[in-house]
């Protein structure tokens, strides 16, 4: 995979500023103070911990790996790299932002809602991303976002970090790689 | 025997049986470790329980008698969302005279995805993975003296929990060694690992005569043995595999071998105290050890379901993917 910057720490430490803002306004309109954070691994965590600090929240985060829930499973195999998932308090009846660093096919979002529900039930999600681009393969769609990106067939944009965040995009030359912190499923 | 490794890696390296630790690298059996502290957290939750293995079936062959380890590949793969199929084989088709290929070849026209198997006999789940169709796993649960690879990773993982890294460790894996899978398979997995020292304490004649080529240190004092230790491993004395005058008495065996306070007091302070179960109380180890603060032997049964979990997932995945490689 061939991957040039697309973006450098600054840009996207004010993209982040910019969801902050907007994740604030929309939790105002909701009347939800006291929201759960649950950062999706790995760039998603990174911009929870990020909004968690600006938004002065005191309770802890939550980090969701949804390797176990994966609908490529049984085409890919197992994750190698999987993590715990750690959701720090009890979900039942809690406001949760739900947070992603990119939303393309909606796979992912599918796999974390379910992977929330087996912990518990919430009183409601807001999915809050930091890159929304084309391609949607399931009715989700974010209610926070930074940045909306027009890619071409066969890119993919990336946050790396997490010193310095960045953006990257990417042209995949073969799909069936799937290594890289992008993921096939976004 | 080094018939493992080529069975149970595909050409990319990938875990498609788990037959033995034997030939296994140091990252895989991170790899499954790691896998496994992902499942760990599972079993707090309200739904303990992922979609990962739906639709896949499972099937204990246990052609021996075992209630947690059977109990744990049970509860392992329902918590995986498969469907589990429970064969108690001795009480089955081979008293009726089938043959144990004709046992295999039925479960495969019912679609089983994998074998999880536990047999007197060691090699046995070689056999089987030798045979099973292409796209079955085959997970070996113990076989004969041979080897027990779940548990010598669910007790890798319960060191890793308890200790953090294996380097610079001492491990004494202590008591029946002759009859015991379950050291056999430690002992390679605690080398592979590459903790400092792995210590076998155990009578003259409850130690293989091939112990020495294992990479060990053995000792026939177990107050000389146990000093500084890190991890005691204890063993189960298996009487019944036991024929004719290997020991002069249980009480003989205790009064040298058992594992009391005043013992493990010349272990290392913050030792733990590990045993595969079930426990010979007053046999292996004094009642107040096993049960004492320093005891994780309970631990370890929780893990084991979490160990089996990512053994039977990461299996499954390969399984999955050579198929699919096959279609295209």
């Amino acid at each position: 995979m061939q991957s040039k910057s697309f973006m450098n720490a600054d840009a996207v430490e004010s993209l982040v500023d910019e969801m902050a803002g907007k994740l604030w306004s929309l939790m105002n309109e909701r009347g939800i103070q006291a929201p759960l954070l649950v950062g999706i691994r790995t760039g998603g965590v990174w911009l929870a911990e990020m909004l968690h600090q600006e938004l002065g929240l005191e309770e802890p985060l939550g980090t969701l790996d949804i390797s176990f829930y994966r609908d490529d499973f049984t085409r890919i195999g197992m994750n190698p790299e999987v993590h715990p998932s750690d959701l720090p308090v009890p979900v039942d009846d809690r406001h949760i932002v739900l947070i992603d660093d990119v939303l393309h096919t909606g796979r992912t979002m599918r796999a974390a809602l379910n992977e929330i529900f087996d912990y518990g039930r919430p009183a409601s999600v807001i999915l809050a991303c930091l890159v929304e681009r084309k391609g949607r393969e399931l009715p989700i769609q974010p209610d926070v976002v930074a940045l909306h990106k027009e890619m071409k067939p066969g890119e993919h944009i990336t946050l790396t970090g997490p010193e310095p965040l960045g953006l990257v995009i990417g042209t995949e030359s073969n799909r069936e790689s799937r290594n890289g912190e992008s993921g096939a499923e976004t | 025997m080094s018939r493992g490794p080529s069975l149970q890696l595909d050409d990319a390296g990938r875990l498609r049986h788990f037959l033995t630790i034997d030939g296994l690298s140091r990252e895989l059996l991170t790899e499954i470790l790691d896998t496994s502290e992902g499942f760990a957290g599972v079993s707090e939750r309200t739904v303990k329980k992922v979609p990962l293995c739906r639709g896949k079936i499972v099937a204990n062959l246990f052609f021996e008698n075992s209630t947690r380890t059977r109990t744990t590949f049970e509860l392992a793969g329902k918590r995986l969302s498969a469907d589990v199929l429970n064969l108690n084989i001795t009480a089955s088709s081979t008293s009726k005279g089938e043959t144990l290929l004709d046992t295999l070849r039925n479960l495969e026209a019912m679609h089983v995805d994998m074998f999880v198997v536990r047999h007197a006999v060691s090699g046995a789940a070689h056999f089987i993975a030798k045979h099973a169709a292409p796209g079955v796993g085959v997970i070996n649960a113990g076989d004969g003296r041979h080897a027990h690879p779940t548990q010598a990773m669910l007790d890798m993982f319960t060191i890793r929990r308890h200790k953090g890294e294996f380097t610079g460790l001492r491990v004494a894996i202590i008591g029946d060694i002759l009859h015991s899978r379950v050291a056999r398979s430690q002992i390679l997995a605690l080398n592979t690992l590459g903790v400092s020292e792995v210590r076998v304490i155990a009578p003259r004649t409850l130690l293989p005569i091939e112990a020495r080529s294992l990479g060990v240190h053995i000792y026939h004092d177990m107050d000389e043995g146990i000093r500084d230790v890190d991890v005691v491993i204890m063993l189960r004395l298996q009487k019944e595999r036991m024929q004719g005058a290997m020991l002069p008495s249980e009480h003989e065996y205790y009064r040298l071998f058992g594992l009391t306070e005043a013992r493990l007091a010349a272990a290392d302070s913050e030792a733990i105290v590990m045993h595969p179960g079930p426990i010979n109380r007053g046999v292996e180890m004094a009642s107040e050890v096993a049960d004492g603060s320093r005891s994780v032997i309970l631990q370890q049964v929780s893990y084991g379901i979490a160990v089996r979990m990512a053994v039977i997932s990461i299996i499954i995945g390969t399984q999955n993917q050579q198929s699919q490689d096959n279609k295209g």
